[in-house]
């Protein structure tokens, strides 16, 4: 087990940058998910850390090694891929063993490790099938088992769920966080489903174009977003964002006057609002908007409003309550304690002042 | 009920339609010589150009199958196989893993590996035969004088000639295992070197067995290239030294039998021979090597 480190690390694709100049610190034992949408970076920041690609600029150190100029097969890591990666033409105990076949571990210890992993996984039934006879979540399991069968460093999962139907998913989601929490084995979990991310992660990184936006707990990330892109990436439905304007305690959205409690806008004039759909409501009194459509969801159900300026807010109602019609003009009322605010021209997080 | 039953017709009916054109040049081309091969050779030529052949049911096939010629040339083709096949397959196998690195310039070797494909045999057989020239040759010039001559030397004629299929089989073979190299799963490759695999045990714990149906579909390709060589030995030996140097392979006493002797039957008995023989050849490779051969996804 070990810490994994990101110090100022590049890495560029034919002069286009993937990783632009990241600082991450991965703490020894825990499961930091790297959250973003695809091409944002985070599976060539995985694949710096197994060595799969060379940094262009910066360092990536393991432990307290730096590991730049060591080869993959002495990094001690262990990955678990997307496809699998599983070797199509053994068996199963062929599979989890291979690693431990190249570092000359002798049979009957190997065969007892084997036997470990593979009963952790719900396995040992199936150690003499080939990957062809297996299912897509056995697949997984088989890929999961090779990888804790070396009691490696560091785990890496590039988005190891996402070939899987969605029950399966959630049971392997399960199965992993679990035998993650008992190993104690420093992950790095990279995934684009902000579900994942929220279940899974000690912490959770969120990448876009290359640059990390915001590290923190799931709730706290979720609570305090860094930006709009956070706010809105995080959550389903992801936060609402609305032009405002700001004012000495106070903001206005579409001519409506919301008094803030807890304290005052540092700036004055335009400002985006962030709602969480569950801060909104439809209420008597509130935000002018009409309705365009009704999503229902069996516990909860997501109306999407729309205001003047065309700009659209979900509000998440429970399924009890009553469901406005489409095209029906309706008021939104949010809840003052629970606004966020952005700076409109960079999207970053601005705090409320005395 | 009928209605899906009509229009299944119809369906049938256009399958057959598109199906039309490559059917007839098919059976122009190939069925009919087929057959019309099977009845040549029930018929026996007179030893006199000109006079009527007659028909002598599985006679001619008996003599044919027991004569001293037709052995020899069965022993030297399946000593040509065997010499130019797994040579072939091996070397088109190295040169494609020694260019399958990003490194610039590699397709110019990749090119140049290739081009044996595109080269015609004629070529390609006169500049070996100059190169094997005992007087203008590689080998004088090397100070190694064999006597006779290496294309007509008993010994030396069918390694010689087998060198020049090896050499231009090469090029196919290139292709075909860069093709498959392509193919191969790059997250497998990945895990592996994760794993630990170095450059050896990847090639033969991962890479080969993963390229395995490449690999077998060289073989039957390669087979079957082999035993159909003609022009190098034709352009180099040619039908009067073809015999003594064993180089007369299955198909070139066909060519013999019906072009220098003149005699149809014979020569039918011998292609039918050729044909029974890769059919037996390409049956067991399919059956023996599927059960071995790993296809990814299954």
């Amino acid at each position: 087990m070990a810490r994994v480190n990101f110090e100022g690390v590049s890495k560029a694709f034919d002069g286009v940058l993937a990783v632009d100049d990241l600082h991450l610190d991965v703490h020894d034992g825990e499961l930091l998910v790297l959250l973003g949408p695809s091409g944002c970076g985070k599976t060539t920041a995985l694949r710096m850390v197994a060595g799969l690609e060379d940094p262009t600029a910066g360092t990536v150190s393991i432990g307290d090694v730096v590991v730049n100029d060591v080869e993959p097969k002495d990094r001690d890591v262990a990955m678990v891929f997307q496809s699998y990666a599983l070797y199509p033409h053994m068996t199963l105990r062929r599979n989890i063993e291979f690693p431990l076949r190249q570092q000359r571990v002798p049979a009957p210890e190997r065969a007892r490790r084997v036997e470990e992993a593979a009963g952790t996984l719900g396995l040992l039934d199936l150690l003499d099938r080939k990957p062809g006879q297996l299912s897509g979540g056995q697949r997984q399991r088989v890929a999961l088992a090779r990888a804790i069968v070396r009691d490696p460093q560091v785990f890496l999962m590039d988005e190891p769920l996402s070939n899987l139907d969605a029950t399966l998913r959630i049971q392997t989601r399960a199965d992993i966080v679990s035998l993650q929490r008992r190993l104690g084995t420093t992950t790095i979990y990279v995934t684009h489903d902000q579900v994942e991310a929220m279940t899974m992660g000690h912490r959770i990184a969120v990448m876009r174009d290359g640059r990390l936006q915001q590290v923190a707990a799931p709730q706290d990330l979720y609570e305090r977003p860094a930006n709009t892109f956070v706010a809105s990436f995080l959550g389903s439905p992801g936060m609402n964002l609305v032009p405002a304007s700001a004012e000495r305690g106070a903001i206005i959205i579409e001519g409506t006057r919301i008094g803030l409690p807890d304290g005052t806008p540092t700036v004055a004039g335009p400002v985006t609002v962030g709602v969480r759909p569950e801060a909104a409501t439809l209420a008597p009194e509130g935000i002018p908007a009409s309705v365009l459509l009704v999503e229902q969801l069996g516990a909860e159900t997501h109306v999407i409003c729309a205001l003047a300026d065309g700009s659209r807010v979900v509000v998440r109602q429970e399924h009890r309550a009553v469901r406005p019609d489409l095209g029906e003009s309706v008021a939104i009322r949010v809840d003052p304690l629970q606004l966020h605010l952005f700076d409109t021209d960079t999207g970053a997080r601005l705090e409320l002042g005395r | 009920m009928s209605a899906l039953r009509s229009r299944r017709h119809r369906e049938w009916g256009l399958a057959y339609l598109l199906l039309a054109p490559a059917l007839l040049i098919f059976a122009v081309f190939t069925f009919y010589p087929f057959l019309r091969n099977f009845k040549l050779a029930l018929y026996q030529n007179p030893p006199y150009p000109g006079l009527p052949s007659h028909y002598v049911g599985l006679h001619q096939v008996g003599s044919v199958l027991a004569s001293t010629s037709f052995h020899q040339s069965l022993v030297s083709t399946l000593l040509y196989v065997v010499m130019v096949v797994p040579v072939g397959l091996i070397g088109g196998l190295l040169l494609a893993v020694a260019a399958h690195k990003a490194i610039r310039g590699m397709a110019w070797f990749r090119l140049v590996f290739s081009s044996t494909v595109v080269t015609s045999v004629a070529v390609a057989a006169v500049v070996f035969g100059t190169l094997m020239d005992p007087v203008v040759g590689l080998l004088p010039w090397l100070g190694v004088n064999p006597h006779p001559a290496i294309l007509e030397n008993p010994t030396w004629a069918l390694p010689a000639v087998s060198l020049i299929a090896v050499w231009q089989f090469l090029g196919l073979s290139f292709v075909i295992m860069t093709a498959g190299l392509q193919s191969l799963p790059d997250e497998v490759l990945e895990a592996a070197r994760l794993d630990g695999a170095g450059g050896w045990t990847m090639f033969w714990r991962v890479t080969v067995p993963l390229l395995s149906p490449t690999l077998f579909f060289g073989l039957v390709v390669g087979t079957i290239y082999a035993f159909q060589s003609f022009g190098q030995i034709d352009i180099l030996i040619g039908p009067q030294n073809s015999q003594f140097t064993h180089t007369d392979v299955l198909l070139y006493s066909v060519y013999q039998a019906l072009s220098i002797q003149d005699n149809p039957g014979v020569a039918a008995v011998l292609s039918i021979v050729l044909f029974a023989i890769l059919l037996v050849f390409t049956l067991a490779q399919l059956r023996f090597l599927e059960r071995r051969v790993t296809y990814a996804g299954d």
